[in-house]
């Protein structure tokens, strides 16, 4: 589904992301895991398109969109979430997730200012979808709620939501389970689970290997910008390179 | 984000006092006072959409408005020009310049576009000065005619008041229907996080540049209904002193709401009216009321408002989740947990 070749980023002399070849098969979860400061999170930025690689390319469904600025890329059915989950904490729950179906309406000003019949279709339409994404997260009951007021986990959901609203293929998770406690990250690894029944694909960026573990289809691990390696969780657990770069010690000492 | 007064009939009351003032005094100076009022309102509430809604601080207002004026004020006292015509073109003048200032400058984030708005507006301030052979510089634009429409002269203060009430309305009813919109959520969206913005696939170059014109044609409208009001121009209409004003006006009023504008300047304009008399001394009140304001109301007086009352809303709501979370749970850090949100 999407494809990158020799994928590179560099900030100065600083190179994040380091030719890596990587692709993500439709309808499966794909974890990228590795140390902090490994590129992670500028891989997505990547891919996402909110910044430029150096050089390399990205194909989506084989059309090549690399130098597609982030909201070309997000029409063309590529949503994601960010690690601080960037919701607008002052209004509620519902006004954040209206905005996310914005990209699939077309009224502009002047539409806006008489409340055309195609307008307030439009706005209905994205009321709509805010309810059915949130119902899809489980979190319902929070629509009215101002975001400041709910924790850390429903926040989480809600990015989620927001992301689904603008009805994409394929969604990049940036670490969804940071700072939720065990109980709330298996119900997050179940809504995980729930995407990909409804025929999403993911990409997710998480360090709780158990949770990667049991979610991911391959997983895809860097390193210092590289890719050291690419498998299914049972290969990545047994991957010598792997244990020695980023969980550390060998797999001797990982049996104890 | 719905800053409206709660109640249906205050905004109809509000009308029905604005349109009955005239009739009610004959005194040319509240008149006068009012007029002004109205035409800075209308430049301030465009300030709100670009710099409150799309949170991009623009300093450059003072310069479209000048802009406004002196767009009017040239067509009708040199071209001979119709009010209505010219009063179309200054706004279309200013929405053109806009887009092209908002191209090159929107491009620039937080204080930087902020630095290269005032910049903006000092230079546009500086062509109106120094452009003698067009716009008399310094001496100042006489003679622009008495507004007409069709046969209707807007001689009298009451007839002004009119057309620039109507303005007014015109103004604050499309800002409202953008506000409360998918083009408003979009601009608010834009000032929350551009990156989740773009993320969520909104183009948001090109929403803050139609925030951007629109609020530089507010400013135009502002400034050319000025111009047709006065029938004097001189270069200080578009000095940087004027987008200082605009701003206090907005952070009293509140920043980002609808209603702001109107009380921020109506509330500041009338209170340095009072204080005419201590001339620059008035400026010993304001300081400390701008901190005041700044310190206790950060959100302006209709910002403080509009936070009350959705405190007051989600109070209820709230109690009763946690109560409910509590009981699923069971746990009593959960009930400590919820105990302290409602306290």
């Amino acid at each position: 589904m999407l494809k990158t070749e020799k994928l590179t980023k560099s900030f100065g002399g600083n190179i994040a992301v380091n030719a890596v070849d990587f692709q993500i098969n439709q309808g499966e979860i794909t974890a990228i895991i590795g140390p902090n400061g490994a590129g992670k999170t500028t891989f997505f930025n990547l891919i996402s398109g909110l910044h430029r690689p150096t050089s390399g390319k990205i194909f989506l469904e084989g059309e090549d969109v690399t130098n597609k600025p982030s909201y070309e890329i997000a029409k063309m059915g590529i949503a994601r979430t960010f690690q601080t989950t960037k919701l607008f904490a002052e209004a509620t729950v519902m006004d954040n997730l209206i905005i996310g179906h914005r990209l699939r309406t077309k009224s502009g000003f002047w539409s806006a200012v008489i409340r055309s019949k195609r307008y307030r279709k439009e706005e209905s339409e994205c009321r709509e979808k805010a309810l059915q994404v949130l119902e899809f997260v489980g979190a319902s009951e929070l629509a009215n709620r101002p975001v400041a007021s709910i924790s850390q986990e429903e926040q989480k959901r809600v990015a989620i939501a927001l992301a689904l609203a603008t009805d994409p293929k394929l969604v990049l998770l940036d670490e969804p389970a940071a700072g939720i406690n065990a109980d709330e990250t298996s119900g997050l690894a179940e809504l995980i689970k729930k995407m990909k029944q409804a025929g999403l694909t993911i990409c997710i960026i998480e360090h709780k290997m158990q949770m990667i573990m049991n979610l991911a289809d391959r997983i895809m691990v860097l390193n210092q910008g590289t890719k050291i390696a690419e498998g299914t969780p049972a290969e990545i657990s047994r991957n010598e390179t792997v244990i020695e770069a980023y969980l550390g010690g060998t797999p001797h000492a990982q049996a104890h | 984000m719905r800053s409206f007064p709660a109640s249906k009939w205050v905004v109809p009351a509000l009308l029905l006092v604005a349109l009955a003032i005239p009739l009610l005094t004959d005194n040319s100076y509240y008149l006068n006072m009012l007029i002004m009022i109205f035409i800075w309102t209308i430049a301030v509430s465009g300030m709100n959409m670009i710099a409150g809604y799309a949170g991009q601080l623009s300093l450059a207002h003072a310069g479209f408005f000048g802009m406004g004026a002196y767009t009017l004020g040239l067509l009708m006292a040199k071209a001979q020009m119709s009010f209505l015509v010219s009063l179309v073109m200054a706004v279309a003048l200013t929405g053109i310049v806009g887009a092209v200032v908002g191209m090159i400058s929107l491009r620039l984030k937080g204080h930087y576009f902020a630095i290269f708005s005032l910049c903006m507006g000092v230079i546009i301030s500086l062509v109106i000065e120094k452009w003698e052979s067009l716009t008399e510089g310094v001496r100042g634009l006489l003679g622009i005619p008495i507004p007409k429409i069709g046969s209707f002269e807007f001689s009298t203060v009451t007839s002004q008041y009119y057309l620039i009430l109507f303005f007014l309305v015109l103004a604050m009813f499309v800002n409202r229907q953008i506000v409360q919109s998918l083009v408003g959520r979009t601009f608010i969206s834009i000032r929350n996080s551009e990156e989740l913005a773009e993320a969520l696939g909104i183009n948001v170059m090109q929403s803050k540049i139609l925030a951007f014109v629109h609020s530089t044609v507010l400013a135009g409208l502002a400034g050319a209904l000025y111009a047709g009001y006065l029938r004097f121009l001189g270069p200080e209409v578009a000095s940087i002193e004027h987008a200082f004003e605009m701003l206090l006006y907005l952070l009293v009023g509140g920043i980002s709401t609808l209603w702001g504008p109107l009380v921020g300047t109506a509330l500041v304009m009338a209170m340095m009216q009072l204080l005419q008399s201590w001339q620059d001394y008035r400026m010993i009140i304001f300081g400390p009321i701008l901190v005041l304001i700044v310190m206790f109301l950060p959100h302006g007086i209709m910002g403080a408002l509009a936070r009350l009352k959705m405190k007051r809303q989600s109070v209820l709501p709230e109690t009763i989740d946690n109560e409910n979370r509590v009981i699923e749970k069971g746990t009593t850090d959960r009930r400590l947990a919820g105990g302290e949100i409602d306290a």
